[in-house]
């Protein structure tokens, strides 16, 4: 590169940039500008993050960019929550920038969460000096080493020129492929250092090519499949939102057009709408009574987008054991993986239904309609089951019962709810209660199960919807590990709802101390909780509680009504354990249900051995 | 090594050849997916086979179920600095072969005896002085196993191995 003696070129692309063009046309910036203009040429407006020493040069170039809108956390965990509620809630990669050190080990939580929820995410961290690198300096940290594990690709760049390059594959790799997270560490001396910009269509990546595109002849062997099934099963994942709003249309049109039955993953809620009668709810762990016996008992899975997770297939040695299995990923290394599979599909999710249905319309392919008739009236006779029944009080407020009046009071809303979710029984609560109608509305730690990852994860999907009605619904205990971002709320005007199930336990521990450990309930009691009514005053939220059953539609409404950011004491019922639950070790047609509770007695000593 | 592990069903040996882009951490990129997900290494060689396109060969020797194997390799691809992952087990078989530097010391009989074993294994003695020997030794990974058994009683007392590099036989490249 040459900097010396150009004048400044033609203009519209330089304005705002101090940089000259360089003889090859590139414009000369320092690295910070460069991270700036990089974000900005790959479309980002907003961004989370925290600054440090070591990022003060970008903080320094961001104070005079516009387009760019900065969103300040309170810890960095909370950024990357923030920017993974961002991205699952707009299908677009979601930025953060952090400092050298603490910064970057506290973005570390987050980077586990999005890889296992395969989160696009572009998290650029500030390094040491060069010159410093290895010297124990104050802040470093090997922060590539570190995040080598959690991350799907991570880049030291230690030349100013290789900077630019490095920013837009970056973007590139997050999002194309399986989507994941990335880390950029920028050294300090290579933030102030010139160097030429290079725009983002120049990059071509030397060995990174993921494979989009289905191989027509498995399409058709799994059309075969499905068209002589006796009894499919549609089971369909988070790869689906992922693949955009186009897959699940397409999703639905071919549940439409084969009449199959349909469960999903905890990640895949809203993919179909749970108001259609060919829904059949949440599978897994804490799946309906149907998903799961017919997960058992199906002769052909359709697995799209979906993964074989421990939490889904419950004991391999039992899982869905007489049936033939179909599996889309755009990951191959997903392919047999926890599950033999007789027809893998590697492609993305909308690629492959749309040759799907392409096929089967082109050869009027047609399903065994007997079968088909003989398949539902069983799922209906499982169905009459009805696994997520409970046992309202009059005088306590029941989980499930809190869930349901805040699904009834916030549904006219429609497509403009958002929901987020902490860990634990309020999380499986929600996920089996609250209906989704779309993809996107719908943001969970699935993989990692973070506690402290739904409030943070609201005020990024409030920030991407500043009219939507965001709403994380919590637990006690979760909350507090990122309370502190209440204050970012507040700062924002981000009117984030937190609606807190307060059972004053860690319910999900305290259910499998129950269910595993003879009620023995270890270092499970929520002791010592803060008043979060005052909590909230304190923050410059609205706090409210309800204890009563009778009260609580009022102060729902109280809740979405207000323009305040807001913590909702719902004190619940703190002995209820969440069912139906497939007990570790089991196979789907060993569930537990709510009327059958047995203490201690199901769980096998090797399934006590399994999380 | 190997001995333990194939002793358990269905465990099998296989070499696995891995193209990357030699940058900055790409070997602790392997490994660390190695270390990360409980598969086994018996032997690991990595080296700059291209200075142009800066590209490295990593050699890995493993064991697992069929199924692990499978995974080992999907796992490897899915890794963004790698260019190609080649299995020589389960390809045509390629040709193996491994380097030892192996140090014996003694005198009279044994350090003749180790020298006639020593010219049967076809080795180079690369350093020697009244007590002692370093013998070159090249070779598929197991006839470096025997040789090393064999300089046991006779006065081994260090063997510093390359681990194994693999290529195709014919013209084929990998
Ligand atoms: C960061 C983190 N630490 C520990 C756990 C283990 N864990 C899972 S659920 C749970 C209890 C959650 O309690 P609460 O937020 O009150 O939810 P509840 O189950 O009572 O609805 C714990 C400790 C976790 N998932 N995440
Ligand atoms: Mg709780």
């Amino acid at each position: 590169m040459d900097k010396d003696g150009n004048a400044p070129g033609s203009g519209a692309a330089l304005e705002k940039y101090s940089g000259l063009p360089t003889r090859d046309g590139a414009i000369e910036l320092s690295g910070a500008e460069m991270v700036i203009r990089a974000l900005k040429d790959q479309g980002v407006k907003h961004i989370f993050g925290y600054p440090g020493g070591a990022v003060l040069p970008i903080y320094d170039a961001l104070f005079a960019a516009e387009g760019i809108t900065h969103v300040l956390v309170r810890h960095e965990q909370g950024a990357v929550h923030a920017a993974e509620g961002y991205a699952r809630s707009t299908g677009k990669p979601g930025v953060v920038l952090v400092t050298s050190g603490p910064g970057a080990t506290n973005a570390v939580t987050g980077l586990t969460d999005a890889l296992m929820d395969s989160i696009p995410l572009i998290v650029l961290t500030g390094q040491v000096a060069t010159h410093l690198i290895g010297t124990d300096a104050f802040q470093e940290a090997d922060t590539v080493g570190i995040t080598r594990a959690c991350t799907k690709h991570n880049w030291l760049v230690k030349d100013v020129n290789d900077l630019s390059r490095t920013l837009h594959e970056a973007f590139q790799i997050a999002t194309t492929g399986r989507p994941g997270p990335v880390v950029v560490d920028i050294p300090k001396d290579v933030q102030f250092k010139k160097g030429p910009y290079v725009m983002p269509d120049a990059i071509r990546h030397r060995t990174y090519k993921p494979k989009t595109d289905p191989d027509l002849g498995t399409i058709v062997k799994a059309i075969d499949l499905m068209a002589n099934a006796k009894r499919p099963l549609f089971y369909t994942g988070g790869g689906i939102i992922n693949s955009g709003p186009e897959a699940s249309r397409l999703l639905r049109e071919l549940v439409k057009v084969t009449g199959f039955p349909i469960t999903s993953t905890l990640m895949g809620l809203g993919a179909f709408p749970a108001s259609d009668p060919q829904w059949l709810g949440l599978v897994g762990m804490h799946g309906t009574y149907e998903s799961n016996h017919a997960m058992h008992d199906c002769d052909v899975m359709i697995a799209l987008g979906s993964r074989f997770d421990d939490r889904v297939t419950g004991n391999i040695a039992k899982f869905s054991p007489d049936s033939k299995k179909i599996h889309l990923d755009i990951d191959a290394a997903q392919i047999n993986k926890n599950v033999h599979v007789d027809v893998p599909i590697v492609a993305d999710a909308t690629k492959a239904l749309k040759e799907m249905l392409h096929f089967w319309k082109t050869q009027k392919r047609k399903v065994d309609a007997a079968a088909l008739k003989e398949w539902w009236k069983q799922i209906d006779h499982w169905r009459e089951r009805k696994s997520l029944d409970f046992r309202n009080s009059q005088s306590l407020i029941k989980p499930q019962y809190a869930i349901d009046r805040l699904y009834e009071l916030t549904k006219h809303r429609g497509n403009d709810v958002y929901i987020t979710t902490e860990v634990g029984q309020h999380q499986m609560w929600a996920a089996q209660r609250f209906r989704f109608e779309a993809p996107n509305r719908w943001m969970t730690s699935g993989g990692l199960g973070t506690m402290g990852y739904g409030l943070p994860a609201a005020v990024g999907v409030q920030m991407a919807h500043p009219g939507a009605l965001v709403i994380d619904i919590a637990g006690e205990a979760s909350v507090q590990m990122t309370m502190q971002e209440m204050s970012t709320a507040v700062q924002y005007d981000l009117p984030i709802k937190i609606f807190i199930l307060n059972n004053e336990y860690m319910g999900m521990v305290r259910q499998w101390q129950q269910l595993l450990h003879g009620g023995r309930y270890s270092h499970s009691y929520s002791e010592a909780l803060p008043d979060f009514v005052k909590l909230a005053e304190a923050y410059g939220c609205l706090g409210l509680r309800a204890s009563n059953p009778n009260e609580l539609d009022a102060m729902i409404l109280e809740m979405i009504n207000s323009p305040k950011p807001v913590l909702f004491d719902c004190r619940v019922d703190p002995k209820e354990n969440c069912y139906p639950m497939i007990p570790s070790g089991a196979a789907h047609n060993e569930m537990i249900l709510c009327d059958a509770e047995e203490e201690g007695t199901k769980v096998s000593d090797e399934g006590k051995m399994l999380v | 090594m190997s001995s333990a592990a194939t002793k358990l069903p269905n465990i099998e040996r296989h070499t696995i050849a891995v193209l990357v882009d030699n940058e900055a951490g790409v070997l602790a990129r392997v490994v660390g997916l190695f270390s990360g997900r409980g598969y086994n290494i018996e032997s690991l060689t990595v080296a700059e086979v291209d200075h142009v396109a800066r590209t490295s060969r990593v050699t890995i020797v493993t064991s697992g179920t069929p199924a692990v194997i499978e995974q080992i390799e999907a796992q490897l691809r899915r890794l963004v600095a790698v260019h190609r992952v080649h299995n020589w087990t389960t390809s045509a078989p390629g040709i193996e072969r491994e380097m030892a530097l192996v140090k014996v010391t003694g005198t009279g009989e044994k350090r003749v005896e180790a020298m006639r074993m020593g010219e049967i294994f076809r080795c180079h003695i690369v350093d020697t002085t009244h007590t002692s020997f370093v013998f070159e030794i090249t070779g598929a990974p197991s006839k470096i196993d025997q040789f090393v058994d064999l300089m046991r009683p006779l006065g081994l007392v260090d063997v510093s191995r390359t681990g194994v590099a693999a290529i195709a036989r014919g013209p084929e490249a990998m």
